[in-house]
């Protein structure tokens, strides 16, 4: 798989990621050539609501989809010299677990109920760690539960899932992903499910590995707060599209999408005064089996006619420099619009 | 304004833990333990606590979906902690709830019609102009197509689900709606359209809401005054403003300081201000003696083993803020537990 010389390609990069499924009721096109990059040490925030494909590209990079038979996966995956969509189910398997990892959004659905959770934890890093004893990867193990802010390691290491608290499982997990220093870690929505409290605890966690073993992170989250505290880019994703992508300070700061106005006006912020209304994105979500033509966002967005026609025809382009967009709106007007008719509001 | 249209005192809910072949009981989780609490008719009270705090027990007791242990349950002047289904009857036109899961909260045989009709049709009650054309005029007033009265649940998004919800709660135009996390299952847009489709329902049929959440800026957004429950037991109480400008409890503190801010200009900021509490909560079969909170507070004292903190207005808050701690924070306090500027490895 290796293609020689190091070049300048970053540590991940995704080219044109297309992902659909063949099912009865038609063709769901759950990704759309979506491009992204990530380098090591950095976080990646991926955006949207249910549906928008942003667990699918992550079930893609991690080759996932292979055992399914009617996922078709095209485009180009290239996590350091391995290109991972042509590669043999062989090839991935060596690097899932091992170089990329994943924490899932539901540790007790995660984690099998028969075994230990430190067993669990053996098997990922005796899997590719072929020639080391039980004795040393347990050692490792309960190092790994240790570091994680497990109390009493050695005894919990003889647990059952069911047996931890939801944050304390939570840890195990990323114990789990982390026990093979992976270098691209994949976090799907990986709070969601716990108290704010306890993802005040996992956030900083995760925070402090990263620190410590340098992977890059792509953080999956419907949350635009948890976004805002970890990540150095955003990827805002619609109808399993990118629709926006640039550094974090300026996508919240300077949002260029109308749906991203949409997503900031719908939440309520602690930080700001109450507002006497939210200002919520009208309709609903797309279906992926029927995408709404041109833009898909247009049967939503409250500027899709100022344009002509071609919000209903034409799919937008994702254009820009570092903090790129993809709408049809001139981008003077775009600014003029968010001065004026959104920044009041948020 | 004034009048309490629910008033609840002493509130208590057991669940009881048995054992053995003669299903001895051996102990009981203790979900509600002593809340005391009015709510005044036309308001919104949030309820706000993290998963097992028994906030959800609290709101199943306030609609007497749950038989309280102990304590007493008064609506409208009426004591009806222990009243029977039949006589709780002829009540459920005024106390309605919302669900949090938009999916199994409704019957996946029925059609949207005859979900929404089925308490008209229980309380008998009047539809001068049909059952038919006054259900489509519920699904008009929360906004989904009246066309789609034949419909069944799952060929709705989880949005609308929640809209046939909320017409369902609102057929009998009842005094109170008990709504538990009715928006923390949907998107964050669909999340807005349901707050503000509230808000309008609130305004048009003078409800009154206790809404049940653990997001604290949703609640923020809709109350105009906030519970904070832990552990079965209101830690603090008082209006909106007071709230979020002067949290006491310190329990009140790490939770708002936990929740992540939207705005990555002011991450370092967030993350120097924020407390973290150690540990999980507690188990509520075995509560800790004195304050609860202690076991995770930077300020326990021993005093708070010992005694439990009534709750009562506490420094000089006005008298509509209580907060049960023997030491509360005070604005400007350097709080102990914050994050160390560096994390050691």
């Amino acid at each position: 798989m290796s293609i020689g010389t190091t070049n300048a390609r970053p540590f991940l990069d995704i080219k044109d990621l297309t992902v659909r499924f063949e099912t009865d009721d038609g063709i769901v096109q759950a990704v759309t050539e979506s491009s992204f990059s990530l380098e090591k040490g950095k976080t990646l925030g991926i955006v949207g609501e249910s549906g928008s494909g942003k667990s699918v590209t992550s079930l893609a990079v991690l080759g996932l989809h292979r055992t399914r038979s009617n996922a078709k996966v095209s485009g180009e995956i290239w996590l350091d010299d391995d290109e991972l969509v042509t590669a043999t189910d062989e090839q991935v398997r060596k690097l899932r677990g091992g170089k990329m990892a994943m924490i899932f959004q539901d540790p007790l659905s995660a984690m099998h109920p028969y075994f230990t959770v430190g067993a669990q934890i053996v098997e990922a890093y005796r899997v590719h760690h072929p020639g080391v004893n039980k004795k040393v990867a347990r050692e490792r193990a309960i190092d790994m539960l240790d570091r994680v802010g497990i109390p009493q390691p050695s005894r919990r290491f003889s647990d059952y899932a069911h047996q931890f608290s939801g944050g304390m499982r939570q840890r195990a997990m990323i114990a789990m992903a982390l026990i093979n220093d992976p270098a691209l870690l994949i976090a799907d929505e990986p709070t969601t499910a716990l108290d704010v409290t306890v993802q005040a605890q996992i956030l900083d966690l995760i925070r402090d590995l990263q620190e410590e073993f340098g992977s890059g992170v792509i953080m999956i989250t419907h949350d635009l707060g948890v976004v805002a505290e970890l990540a150095d880019d955003v990827l805002v994703m619609y109808g399993g599209k990118v629709i926006e992508k640039g550094p974090a300070l300026d996508v919240f700061q300077n949002p260029q999408h109308p749906y991203t106005w949409g997503l900031l006006g719908s939440m309520p912020r602690l930080d700001r005064d109450v507002r006497e209304r939210l200002t919520p994105v009208k309709g609903t979500p797309p279906s992926l089996i029927n995408l709404p033509s041109g833009c898909a966002f247009h049967p939503r967005c409250p500027f899709a006619g100022r344009n002509g026609e071609r919000s209903y025809t034409e799919v937008p382009l994702l254009r820009g420099g570092t903090h790129s967009v993809a709408c049809h709106l001139p981008p003077e007007e775009r600014t003029k619009i968010f001065q004026q008719e959104i920044l009041p509001i948020l | 304004m004034s009048e309490n249209l629910l008033e609840v005192s002493g509130l208590e809910k057991h669940f009881p833990i048995t054992k053995g072949l003669f299903k001895r009981q051996v102990g009981a989780v203790r979900a509600v333990d002593g809340i005391d609490l009015q709510v005044q008719a036309g308001e919104t009270l949030g309820l706000v606590g993290e998963s097992g705090c028994g906030k959800s027990t609290a709101g199943r007791l306030f609609t007497r979906i749950l038989e309280p242990t102990a304590g007493k349950i008064i609506f409208e002047g009426q004591d009806v902690s222990h009243k029977s289904v039949g006589q709780m009857r002829p009540l459920r036109r005024d106390v309605q709830m919302i669900f949090q899961d938009p999916y199994s909260s409704l019957n996946p045989r029925h059609t949207v019609g005859s979900i929404i009709s089925a308490p008209l049709q229980i309380q008998n009650m009047p539809t001068p102009q049909g059952l038919k054309s006054a259900v489509q005029d519920l699904l008009k007033l929360v906004g989904l197509n009246p066309e789609h009265y034949n419909r069944y649940p799952h060929e709705f998004s989880g949005g609308q689900r929640q809209r046939i919800g909320i017409a369902r709660a609102l057929a009998l135009r009842p005094k109170l709606i008990v709504a538990d996390e009715p928006v923390s299952a949907l998107d964050v847009s669909i999340q807005a359209q349901v707050v503000n489709l509230l808000d309008d329902l609130q305004r048009e049929f003078d409800l009154t809401y206790v809404f049940i959440a653990h997001d604290l800026s949703v609640v923020r957004h809709i109350s105009n005054r906030v519970a904070v429950m832990y552990l079965g037991k209101i830690v603090e109480i008082a209006e909106r403003k007071d709230l979020y400008k002067n949290p006491r409890h310190p329990y009140t503190v790490a939770l708002m300081s936990a929740v992540p801010v939207p705005d990555p200009a002011r991450r370092d900021k967030a993350q120097r201000d924020r407390v973290l509490l150690t540990g999980d909560v507690p188990s509520p079969i075995n509560p800790p003696s004195g304050c609860r909170f202690r076991t995770r507070c930077w300020k326990a004292q021993d005093i708070c083993a010992t005694e439990e903190p009534p709750l009562v207005t506490r420094l000089d808050d006005p008298a509509s803020h209580l907060t049960a701690c023997h030491f509360p924070v005070v604005e400007e306090e350097t709080v102990v537990g914050r994050r160390p500027a560096a994390t050691p490895a």
